[in-house]
């Protein structure tokens, strides 16, 4: 079985084709990374896939269910996370208040209008523990306008472990940060356990081509190239796309 | 601390009529907290959810309006008291079906349309509503036999039900779905990816926020007997959304205050400046201006500046030290 | 059948004072986001001049062209020394341009007094025009000229100049227009200038049909907020269009159906907006 599947999956804006014909198949545990030149539709193709864009054709498929027409705010609850390349954490929140929001999501606890959320141990420590899985749990209690924007990117991760997700989206993990911070990030990822299916979308790619076991490369929004990380860094198309640059 | 400050405050409060004395002013004080409630209710939208609504007041006159008709109509008063309310939640059950089509701009201006709706047929459908004479009610009601009809009377009811709302949306801003309603304000995108039902919760919280404008509605109607179109013009709901903005959307006491002020500068000082239209606006403009959080936010701003000044004043040291590490600061 | 006629012209020239009105705040809020709460004030504001202009023995037009200058000084003060301090600050650009709105209705109240007070129509314009055999108030045509004149003056600025360019393109993309250069700060004092100009000159020209009163800002407001909601914000096409629609439903309204004449008016605004948000004209939020 799959972990996740998409099927002649086309997007449109006006006249412009951002993603098209895109057939991807992940295996449950791999760990694949998506590149392509700027504007080649690889966020895009994220949000389709969570259902924050919804796809003109084809079809999405996550453990062999069909969730091309499950809304988006269902899919977090069958085990898809995800991360966004900017920053979207909530700002005026801790850290530990920002990784509560994203658990919270998936419990029906969310809808209660009388408990008081600082008393559910429960989320609390789950909190704490997925700040601790990106080594941020001493700033568990920093608002979020006092981290600095390595941490918040770690804190972007802890938020997406910390809905035990079975399939996990990275959009651009790495960018912006610095040498040292990027290896803690890739140790970050390499502890997550196999249980886990990682998609990554990167541009650098010293620490990707690292991660990647397979590669799917992406072109004006559809795929080009694609195989394990040797073949695909073999292939004359990739050197053409990134070389012709 | 903390707690020390409530039960003075709720002292003072309750005691409100003895150290006031004059029912005058006591009335003031009535209306303040009547309003409070109206502005606390509409800042579980503005503040928590940050949907900016111009047209509140259409919830709040429907709630007097239906009150009044159902009194006169021969109900009792709990009975209209609940009829009122439960017309009043259909009421924004339909604003907030329709004003969540729109974002931003688009969502005030839906706002702004079903309150002059309202205000339409409160003014014009006359064998309805009386259009402009109003609609009037005899009596105050009697709860457990004791009278609202003084001043004092009825400050005491008004503030049982200013502390019940108050109590309500704290114990609310503090729950989970509190916290739910805030990530919907700050980043909607994410909390949809995350799992929550954006709609449903800014649905619900417009319910919350139609019940205790009708509430606030319904402390109106019986403070005084009487309900007109006025209730329910643009103005009005631009009066209550003022209050919360001047008073600070952040806290609690924002609203509390933002009604304070515009209360006793239309009642209060009314009296003693002819112009205190134009000091009110003044006084706006000032705050955006000073104060930009609001009055209780920019207040506590300065106070910790003005505390911390002192503090280094009497605690300089008589040699220099390494300064203190600061935190990392990033943009 | 002459009063349904009539009715109509006095439609159109009220949807083209309308446009003259919305126009400033559509622009104002296309450009810079801010909706300028103060708008209606700035209308009652400008007749207001040009009452105290009159009576200092001012003829008509001048009157009504340094009412409008008066109004667009008095905005570019404002826009300067206020709301550039608070861009995207939404709740604050409501208090502070209500704040605005409620001193300029107390200070008018107070230099003015509380009586209507009315504009003389031009004496040129007097009387009626007869058209086809049917008499309409040569005014109110003269407004409704007026309003085309500043519609295609507007739509050639526009269009057709560098300002306007700039103009449109601060109104698609407010980032890309300052990466390009353009001098955001500047346009946006100019533009809120001409739309402060627009709705005080504005208010002047309606001064013979509406006259001025306190509680006239009050009045105009909400109806351009409709005008521009189902117009679409920052779009001239729509404000034009939408201004003739809010002139007739509004005026048709009065007469016909005197009962329920705001929900005439603002609910086909509401269905407007359930089904299309962005209004009539407008471009989908993003």
């Amino acid at each position: 079985m799959k972990a996740l599947e998409v099927q002649g999956l086309d997007k449109s804006f006006g006249g412009l084709r951002v993603t098209s014909r895109v057939d991807l198949a992940v295996e449950r545990g791999e760990r694949r990374l998506i590149i392509g030149p700027n504007g080649a539709g690889k966020t895009t193709l994220f949000n389709l896939i969570t259902g924050e864009l919804k796809a003109d054709r084809g079809a999405i498929r996550l453990f062999e269910r069909d969730i091309t027409r499950i809304p988006s705010r269902r899919r977090a609850h069958l085990g898809l996370a995800r991360t966004y390349q900017i920053i979207t954490l909530f700002p005026g929140e801790t850290l530990l208040r920002n990784v509560m929001l994203s658990l919270l999501g998936l419990s029906p606890l969310r809808w209660n209008p009388m408990a008081r959320l600082d008393r559910q141990t429960a989320l609390l420590d789950g909190a704490r523990s997925a700040l601790a899985r990106v080594g941020l749990e001493h700033l568990a209690d920093r608002p979020l306008a006092q981290t600095a924007y390595g941490e918040r990117r770690r804190a972007e991760i802890a938020m997406a472990l910390a809905q035990q997700p079975k399939v996990l989206l990275l959009d651009e993990p790495f960018a912006g940060l610095s040498i040292d911070e990027r290896r803690d990030v890739q140790e970050l990822l390499a502890a997550i356990p196999r249980e886990v299916t990682i998609v990554m979308i990167e541009h650098d790619m010293d620490v990707a081509l690292d991660f990647a076991e397979r590669i799917t490369v992406l072109h004006f929004g559809e795929i080009v190239v694609e195989g394990s990380r040797a073949e695909v860094v073999a292939h004359p198309r990739t050197k053409e796309i990134y070389l012709g640059e | 601390m903390k707690r020390l400050a409530l039960a003075i405050g709720l002292v003072v409060l309750a005691t409100v009529p003895f150290w006031i004395g004059n029912s005058y002013y006591t009335n003031i004080a009535a209306q303040i907290l009547l309003y409070a409630v109206f502005a606390l209710g509409l800042n579980v939208l503005v503040g928590y959810a940050g949907l900016v609504s111009l047209g509140h007041a259409g919830l709040f006159g429907i709630a007097a309006y239906a009150g009044a008709l159902l009194i006169n109509a021969g109900a009792g008063h709990f009975a209209a008291i609940l009829g009122a309310l439960g017309v009043t939640l259909v009421a924004a059950a339909a604003f907030a079906v329709l004003s969540l089509r729109g974002t931003g701009l688009g969502f005030v201006m839906i706002t702004v349309a079903l309150g002059q709706i309202v205000w339409g047929i409160a003014y014009r459908w006359i064998s309805l509503t009386n259009g402009d004479n109003g609609v009037s009610i005899a009596t105050r009601p009697a709860p457990f036999g004791l009278s609202l009809a003084t001043a004092p009377g009825f400050y005491w009811a008004s503030l049982v039900v200013f502390l019940v709302s108050l109590g309500a949306i704290a114990v609310f801003a503090a729950s989970p779905f509190g916290a739910s309603l805030r990530g919907t304000r700050d980043q909607p995108r994410r909390m949809n990816a995350l799992g929550y039902h954006v709609w449903m919760i800014r649905f619900l919280a417009f319910l919350f926020s139609g019940l205790w404008s009708g509430v606030a509605g319904m402390l109106f109607l019986y403070y005084n007997q009487f309900v007109s179109p006025q209730v329910v013009a643009l103005t009005s709901s631009a009066e209550v959304l003022l209050m919360v903005i001047s008073g600070g959307t952040g806290t609690l006491l924002g609203p509390i205050a933002g009604a304070a002020l515009v209360v006793i500068m239309k009642n209060v000082a009314s009296g003693y400046i002819e112009r205190w239209n134009f000091v009110l606006g003044a006084i706006f403009v000032a705050i955006v201006i000073f104060l930009p959080e609001g009055l209780v936010p920019g207040s506590l701003r300065f106070w910790r500046w003005a505390t911390a000044r002192l503090r280094r004043r009497n605690t300089r040291p008589a040699t220099a030290i390494a300064p203190a590490p600061q935190p990392k600061e990033r943009a | 059948m002459n009063i349904s006629l009539l009715l109509a012209a006095n439609s159109i020239a009220f949807g083209g004072l309308l446009f003259l009105l919305s126009a400033g705040f559509s622009l104002i809020f296309g450009l810079m986001r801010i909706p300028n709460l103060t708008h209606g004030s700035l209308f009652m504001l400008g007749a207001y001049f040009g009452v105290s202009l009159i009576a200092l023995g001012v003829s008509f037009w001048p009157a009504a062209i340094l009412a409008a200058l008066g109004v667009a000084a008095f905005g570019g003060l404002v826009e300067r020394l206020l709301l550039r301090r608070l861009p995207g600050a939404e709740l604050a650009q409501v208090l502070v341009t209500l704040g605005l709105s409620f001193m300029i209705a107390d200070f008018s109240l107070m230099w003015w007094g509380g009586d209507p007070i009315s504009i003389e129509t031009p004496a040129s314009l007097r009387g009626a025009t007869f058209v086809g055999g049917l008499g309409f108030p040569t005014y109110r045509i003269a407004v409704i000229v007026i309003a085309v004149v500043f519609a295609a003056a507007l739509w050639a600025l526009l269009d057709r100049t560098r300002l306007g360019a700039m103009i449109r393109a601060g109104v698609d993309d407010p980032e890309m227009a300052r990466v390009v250069g353009i001098r955001v700060s500047r346009l946006f004092t100019i533009v809120f200038c001409l739309g402060a100009g627009l709705a005080g000159f504005a208010g002047v020209i309606g001064g013979p049909i509406l006259s001025v009163y306190p509680g006239l800002d009050q009045d105009m407001l909400p109806l351009a907020l409709v005008v521009v909601i189902l117009g679409g914000s920052g779009s001239l096409v729509g404000s034009f269009v939408g201004s003739f629609v809010v002139g007739f439903l509004y005026n048709f309204g009065q007469a016909m159906l005197p009962e329920l004449a705001y929900v005439v008016l603002f609910l086909p605004m509401l269905v407007v907006l359930v089904v299309r948000p962005e209004g009539l004209f407008g471009r989908a939020a993003t």
